[in-house]
């Protein structure tokens, strides 16, 4: 699963413009990832300028 | 609000007002929509443009120029520098002010604007995009439209939407991160670029001085070399500012990426009409997108008024702004393409090679258009595709491109 520190993003949106299946949403200041959509892919996990998202390996549970 | 406008403008950057503006003197009813709270901020740009080429949309106004540039320097691998004679000013802009500036031409000529307000779908009629949904400050607003116009950045979702392909491949962006410093020596006069593997893989570190001991320092690196390598430009530009500009303060961290792509295949499809950013209309070597996106927001905007007035806003009709922009600026940027490309081949011996070959030439012949030649004649494989083309083109590309 891919994780948002939060704590980290800048809201720049790098990674919604590789995104293959085009699950992450960009607010003004808040960014969702449709767990059910992402196929785990990690281009926006290489892309991101400052480490903000991480993949985290799960293998059934799916945390919102 | 349960309106119906002419036009609606996704994104207030600088594509989106051009757009909303040229739209708006044509006569449209225009609502531009940006999902920010604010127009301007947060800047995510080096705020670098030629000062011929933004006089080709906008008029220069002292409020949003920071500092005017005199010339390019590049640095080689091994920190040769390597001057570019050019007669081609610069500016510094200031983007804040800018894009504010800008917007409010949009409103003066009488376009709708609203800001925090997130556009999150499409509507549609018989299969033509027919308006926008968006959400502002709790409320739903649904808004029909003869045009949609998605100015909405590199993460542009309004053309995936609408069924256009904007996927961007990894080696398509930079990623990239800048630190405004505060309180350091620079020359205001230069915009420096720093080439090397070692500094910014399939990229470069800029240097922009924006008068008063401040300058944008950034760099971006391809994403394909950031997946390749593991590492993140924020790691390289840490590396960058500790050799160069050790303890500065940072007055502004800015992150961002900047899609060096070709202009998408497709950027208008029924009712809907992409531009800058969004629509790949980025110079690909130079990373520079603010003018081209400007110009491309002028045409679709002055397109989008007569397809209006014309009753007709179907794909067909909306194509002559693709026309018009590959006329004006995107076979430039299928030049450009290539040129990234083969620049990003480069090792850095290579590159001090070129660098070394270039400073033998006479000082009034060290033009950016002579820097490229030597540089092909290291890749010759190249020379076909690019140098024939070159030799009309380019320098009246570079000049309005970079």
């Amino acid at each position: 699963m891919i994780l948002v520190r939060e704590d980290l993003c800048d809201f720049c949106g790098v990674c919604v413009s590789v995104c293959p299946p085009d699950c992450i949403e960009l607010r003004e200041a808040e960014i969702r990832i449709d767990h059910e959509a992402c196929t785990e892919c990690k281009l926006c996990v290489y892309v991101c300028p400052v480490e903000t998202l991480e993949y985290v390996e799960t293998s059934h549970e799916r945390a919102v | 609000m349960n309106e119906r406008y002419d036009v609606v403008v996704v994104g207030a950057g600088p594509a989106g007002s051009v757009a909303a503006w040229h739209a708006a003197i044509g006569g449209a009813k225009v609502l531009l929509l940006e999902k920010d709270r604010d127009i301007g901020p947060p800047v995510r740009c080096a705020e670098g443009v030629a000062a011929d080429s933004l006089k080709l949309v906008v008029e220069p106004d002292k409020s949003f120029i920071q500092n005017e540039i005199e010339g390019l320097r590049l640095y080689a691998p091994n920190g040769q520098m390597v001057p570019l004679i050019s007669d081609d000013r610069g500016y510094i802009l200031n983007r804040k002010v800018f894009d504010w500036y800008l917007a409010q031409l949009a409103a003066k000529a009488g376009a709708d604007v609203r800001t925090k307000a997130y556009v999150n779908g499409l509507l549609f009629e018989d299969g033509h995009v027919a308006g926008v949904t968006f959400q502002s400050l709790g409320k739903t607003f649904r808004v029909h439209s003869k045009i949609v116009i998605g100015a909405d950045g590199v993460e542009s979702r309004v053309g995936r939407w609408a069924g256009l392909r904007t996927q961007l491949k990894l080696k398509d962006i930079e990623t990239c991160v800048q630190f405004t410093l505060g309180n350091i020596e620079v020359d205001r006069r230069y915009c420096d670029f720093y080439f090397s593997r070692n500094l910014a893989p399939g990229g470069y570190v800029w240097v922009f001085p924006k008068g008063d001991g401040t300058a944008n320092v950034g760099l971006g690196i391809s994403g394909l070399e950031a997946q390749k390598l593991g590492r993140s430009p924020i790691s390289y530009l840490r590396d960058f500012v500790e050799q160069k500009f050790p303890g500065a303060p940072v007055i502004t961290t800015t992150i961002g990426g900047v899609p060096v792509a070709k202009t998408l295949k497709r950027i208008v499809t029924s009712g809907l009409m992409l531009v800058g950013d969004a629509a790949r209309q980025v110079n690909p070597v130079s990373g520079g997108g603010i003018v081209s996106g400007m110009i491309a927001g002028k045409i679709a905007g002055q397109i989008a008024a007569e397809a209006v007035r014309a009753g007709d806003t179907s794909e067909k009709f909306l194509k002559r702004y693709e026309k018009e922009w590959h006329k004006a600026e995107g076979r430039n940027h299928e030049i450009f393409y290539r040129v990234k490309e083969a620049i990003h081949r480069f090792t850095d011996d290579e590159l001090n090679a070129i660098a070394s070959s270039f400073l033998e030439l006479p000082e009034g012949e060290r033009t950016l258009v002579n820097l490229f030649k030597i540089a092909l004649k290291q890749k010759p494989s190249l020379i076909l595709d690019v140098f024939a083309i070159f030799k009309d083109q380019a320098k009246s590309a570079m000049r309005a491109s970079v």
